[in-house]
């Protein structure tokens, strides 16, 4: 049979990349890495989660051990390079001790530098005793005190002398993860109902169009505010926990739920499915097989924008005192501490958890803003 | 007639470009995408720029304004606007060499829409939707003109009147959604003459539009020529339209310019291979294959498989919320049309005629709103598949199959093409993995692609290997109907031909029936036993190919076969066209 497919190649043609075996996925890794704002946002918010995983052990103290003697310490860099009294040097990790004085008649405290005496830090050191994920008993710690009896502050103390550092570190894990629980709770909601308005259009679509309108319109926070404040005061911190992200993210699934409708409306057009429908494909099969690996990468960016909205939204909470509460550490619970003007001119280092939410929150919005650009890899390749 | 004594007394030419080069850096290197160009534009002249789709035409006229899109760069070369030739010159040399100006400076600014204008392809979406039609005319006036309002808008309204858009006095009050297609390109050629430009680029301009309205269209770049003496530098990639309008053809190549020469050289001594291919491909469209009359001599025609009986398609129409019946719009009306066995029926029609519909009332992939669909299985049994429901259309969905427009979008880019190929076998489940992967291999080599693509993305291919993946699909679990809608209407004319053999050949094997659906007279003639007319959702006329070509009996079909243009430029100007006016 005569087969003259041989055609003339363009010889401007640039030279055949791997990419034409290259998948879906991995066409989305390689316009993903060009992005670099989206790399320092995927590197942030990997060592954010590990952060939140290994809180106990990078921790130095725990978090809510007081100290009468260091309230509002204020925070101390660490010095690496010990000199000694004879001119000598060595490389040990320190920090200068601070004495509190009190000023006689304002009784207004005051931290000066002790010269003479230095704190020792040790890597790997035995500290306050834990049990890693509730489980695993152990005593090391990242970075502690060489002598645990001392104590060092790298971020202050708080109005109890608790250590600001640890405490961070331990709202990582709380605040971190209540994003990712709300937004899988809102995702399935958003898959479900976004993707049953898509798919069967007419008036279900109608229907569960109109309900989104209604969520959105609804004002966000007096709703936040209700729901939390009809939660029973003698919920343990975990149950009101849970409680939370559910309110959280009864109210965040609408986005969700649009998006995925978006792009099933979309897709349903395209002619390669109706081609899988006329290959004899089942609607589940039309679905999962070939409507589903096209929204997927649409569908992981749209999450990953939406987890730092529940973090805004769970540090909101706390902050007004509605969200989570003691003995739960988060950033919100953490920021509470710095409601009062006294904490600012007092001890401005209270501030440091609003960083790590701001941080987080943008890091995850350059990484979401990456993947949105990355998910859909032709788009970009017109120019080859 | 001064402007013409000036130019026919020296040298004509008003636009040169020497060594152009237009190059796109990106992170795989940099692409050359006009190579070394050099061309020539005489006043009162048309030069077009012929070559098949990523030849460098576009980039090439889009680098003479500097608006080539980023991150093309023009990085070498002259583009010499000779101002003293022109009608707006001064009486000392002027030239100005356009690569040389800042592309956001103000005086490019200046040229752009004053000496140099440019239509572009799509005249939807070139024109401002929020804006009046004679707002964006008179804008174009005034930005180079100090004029006032008032008499922009009556010379808005004469050049409504000189594109002959009907009732000027009214569309220049009206929004471009409110315009067909044909008088939107109107409204685009209006708004590149509004300063009487020196050189009219058109980049496109007819290839979105219907036949009947390309050809009015031509007429009017023409006549406007005629008047103003103007240069035209015309890119297309349809050799009828070069053959109609052409004095000067320069044919582009891989964005190098390989021949250029007088339109009736060109046609009739081509010099570059190239060109002599290009121009083989034309001309063998628009007869009947030699392949299939061959095939059509050992095999006689069958009996009807397919048959559309008085089927309608009403889109839209229902029940509103509170009672009253929303009125829909009809896409096919009461169509009667048979497909015989072993036969290849082209369906024709402009775009919205509903041939598309019809097409797929007929495959049931859509629900059909009156009228019957009779198919005739292998084993002889006629039978209805107008009513059946998605389940039991399985089988009849195996028997017909489709090979869609746009290679494109009908391949899932998240599959292989041995997935994709291999899809309806898996869903059938007759055979094991191993089974299904030998066939695929097969049928890859049946449409003449590597065995290699098994394991590629759809992205790594062109439109012309794309389409055979798609008639690799189509014919994977053995059909006996294949209905291909536009099947290479996406493709330039040189793989057309091959696609269409490969078809021709395929259905010699395989003992298949074809349904192609259409805007192109020529593709239809080349493959085609017999052929339906469609127009607004009717069928207007059927019969056999060669007969309903060279001797339409229902008026629209002569306006339509009148309007197509023909790749010789000897005939130009003697056919007559027929215009069609539905009566109402």
């Amino acid at each position: 049979m005569p087969m003259n497919s041989k055609t003339e190649t363009d010889p401007r043609a640039l030279v055949q990349s791997p990419q034409d075996f290259a998948s879906q996925w991995s066409l989305i890794w390689i316009a993903f890495r060009r992005h670099r704002l989206a790399m320092t946002g995927a590197i942030i918010v990997l060592m954010l989660y590990v952060v939140a995983a290994f809180s106990e052990f990078l921790a130095p103290f725990n978090p809510n051990a007081t100290s009468a003697a260091d309230v509002y310490h204020p925070p101390q860099m660490i010095r690496f390079i010990d000199r000694h009294d004879d001119g000598g040097w060595s490389v040990r990790p320190h920090v200068r001790s601070l004495t509190a004085e009190r000023d006689k008649f304002t009784l207004k405290t005051t931290y000066i530098v002790n010269p003479d005496e230095k704190i020792y830090l040790q890597f790997f050191g035995k500290g306050d005793p834990y049990r890693l994920w509730g489980v695993i008993p152990m005593d090391r710690h990242f970075l502690t005190t060489a002598d645990p009896s001392e104590r060092f502050y790298m971020f202050g103390a708080d109005r109890l002398g608790r250590d600001m550092l640890s405490r961070t570190i331990y709202g990582t894990r709380i605040s971190m993860s209540i994003g990712l629980v709300g937004v899988t709770l809102s995702l399935a909601l958003g898959l479900i109902l976004g993707g049953v308005s898509g798919f069967y259009g007419g008036r279900v679509d109608m229907i569960i169009q109109r309900i989104v309108e209604l969520v959105i319109s609804l004002p966000t926070i007096p709703i936040w505010l209700g729901m939390s404040a009809a939660l029973p005061q003698d919920w343990s911190p975990l149950t009101r926990y849970f409680a939370i992200t559910v309110i959280l993210s009864l109210v965040a699934w609408t986005e969700l739920a649009r998006v995925v409708r978006g792009r099933f409306l979309a897709l349903r057009t395209e002619d390669f499915v109706t081609a899988a429908r006329l290959d004899g494909c089942s609607r589940k099969r039309v679905i999962f097989r070939h409507m589903m690996p096209s929204m997927v990468s649409h569908i992981i960016a749209s999450v990953t924008l939406a987890i730092p909205v529940m973090i805004i939204a769970e540090t909101s909470l706390s902050f007004l005192g509605l969200g989570l509460t003691p003995p739960i550490i988060s950033w919100g619970v953490l920021l509470k501490e710095a409601q009062n003007v006294r904490s600012i001119a007092q001890a401005p280092w209270l501030f440091i958890p609003g960083g790590a939410v701001f941080l987080a929150v943008l890091a995850l919005n350059f990484l979401g803003d990456g993947l949105r650009d990355a998910a859909d890899p032709y788009a970009q390749d017109t120019h080859q | 007639m001064t402007a013409m004594a000036k130019t026919a007394a020296t040298n004509s030419t008003v636009l040169e470009l020497r060594n152009l080069i237009t190059e796109f850096v990106t992170q795989r290197g940099t692409f050359r995408a006009v190579d070394d160009v050099s061309l020539e534009l005489h006043a009162g002249k048309t030069l077009c720029v012929v070559g098949e789709s990523g030849s460098g035409k576009s980039v090439m006229s889009r680098s003479i304004l500097q608006i080539v899109d980023p991150p093309g760069r023009v990085t070498g070369g002259q583009a010499l606007l000779h101002r003293h030739r022109t009608a707006r010159g001064s009486d000392f040399d002027e030239t100005i060499d356009l690569l040389q100006l800042d592309p956001k400076s103000k005086a490019i600014r200046n040229l752009r829409g004053r000496d140099i204008a440019m239509i572009f392809q799509e005249p939807m979406s070139s024109l401002s939707p929020v804006h009046r039609i004679g707002d964006q005319v008179g804008e174009a006036i005034r930005l180079h003109e100090a004029v006032s309002k008032k008499e922009a808008r009556e010379r808005t309204l004469e050049l409504l009147r000189k594109v002959e858009i009907p009732n000027p006095g009214k569309a220049i009050d009206q929004f471009p959604f409110e315009f067909s297609g044909g008088m939107r390109q109107r409204a685009m050629i209006a708004m590149a003459l509004a300063c009487n430009p020196t050189v009219l680029i058109a980049d496109e301009p007819t290839t979105a539009l219907d036949v009947t309205i390309q050809a009015e269209i031509l007429d009017l770049i023409r006549s406007i020529q005629d008047e103003s003496d103007m240069a035209v530098m015309f890119i297309t990639h349809d050799m009828g339209v070069v053959a109609e309008i052409a004095d000067e053809i320069a044919v582009m190549r891989f964005g190098k310019v390989v021949e250029t020469g007088d339109v009736y050289e060109i046609f009739e001594k081509p010099q570059h291979p190239y060109t002599q291919r290009l121009l083989n491909s034309v001309r063998e469209l628009d007869h009947p294959s030699a392949r299939r009359l061959e095939m059509r001599e050992t095999r006689a025609i069958g009996e009807p498989i397919l048959v559309s009986d008085g089927i309608t398609k009403v889109f839209g129409s229902g029940k509103r919320w509170f009672g009253g019946e929303v009125k829909g719009f009809k896409a096919v009306n009461t169509a009667n049309l048979e497909l015989r066995k072993g036969e290849n029926l082209g369906v024709v029609g402009e775009s919205g005629s509903g041939k598309t519909t019809l097409g797929r009332c007929l495959q049931r992939v859509y629900e059909v709103t009156d009228g019957r669909v009779l198919y005739t299985n292998e084993a002889g049994q006629e039978r209805d598949i107008a009513g059946l429901t998605e389940d039991q259309l399985a089988e009849p969905w195996r028997d017909i199959r489709t090979v869609f427009q746009d290679p494109f979008s009908s391949l899932n880019p998240r599959m292989t093409i041995g997935q994709i190929i291999g899809e309806p076998l898996v869903v059938e489940g007759k055979l094991t993995g191993q089974q299904i992967r030998d066939r695929v291999h097969e049928l890859l080599e049946l449409v003449g692609l590597p065995a290699s693509a098994y394991m590629r993305y759809p992205h790594a291919f062109s439109g012309g290997q794309r389409q055979r993946v798609s008639i690799a699909r189509a014919i994977a679990p053995n059909p006996r109907v294949i209905i291909a809608d536009e099947a290479t209407s996406a493709l330039d004319v040189s793989i057309r031909t091959q696609v269409l053999d490969l078809l021709l050949d395929l259905q010699k094997r395989f003992d298949l029936s074809f349904i192609l659906i259409s805007h192109d007279i020529a593709v239809i003639r080349y493959f085609c036993d017999r052929i339906a007319v469609m127009y607004r959702g009717q069928i207007v006329e059927t019969g056999d190919t060669e007969t309903v070509c060279q001797k339409p009996q229902h008026a629209y079909t002569q306006s339509l076969l009148s309007a197509v243009p023909v790749a010789d430029p000897r005939v130009r100007g003697q056919k007559q066209r027929v215009r069609y006016q539905e009566a109402t």
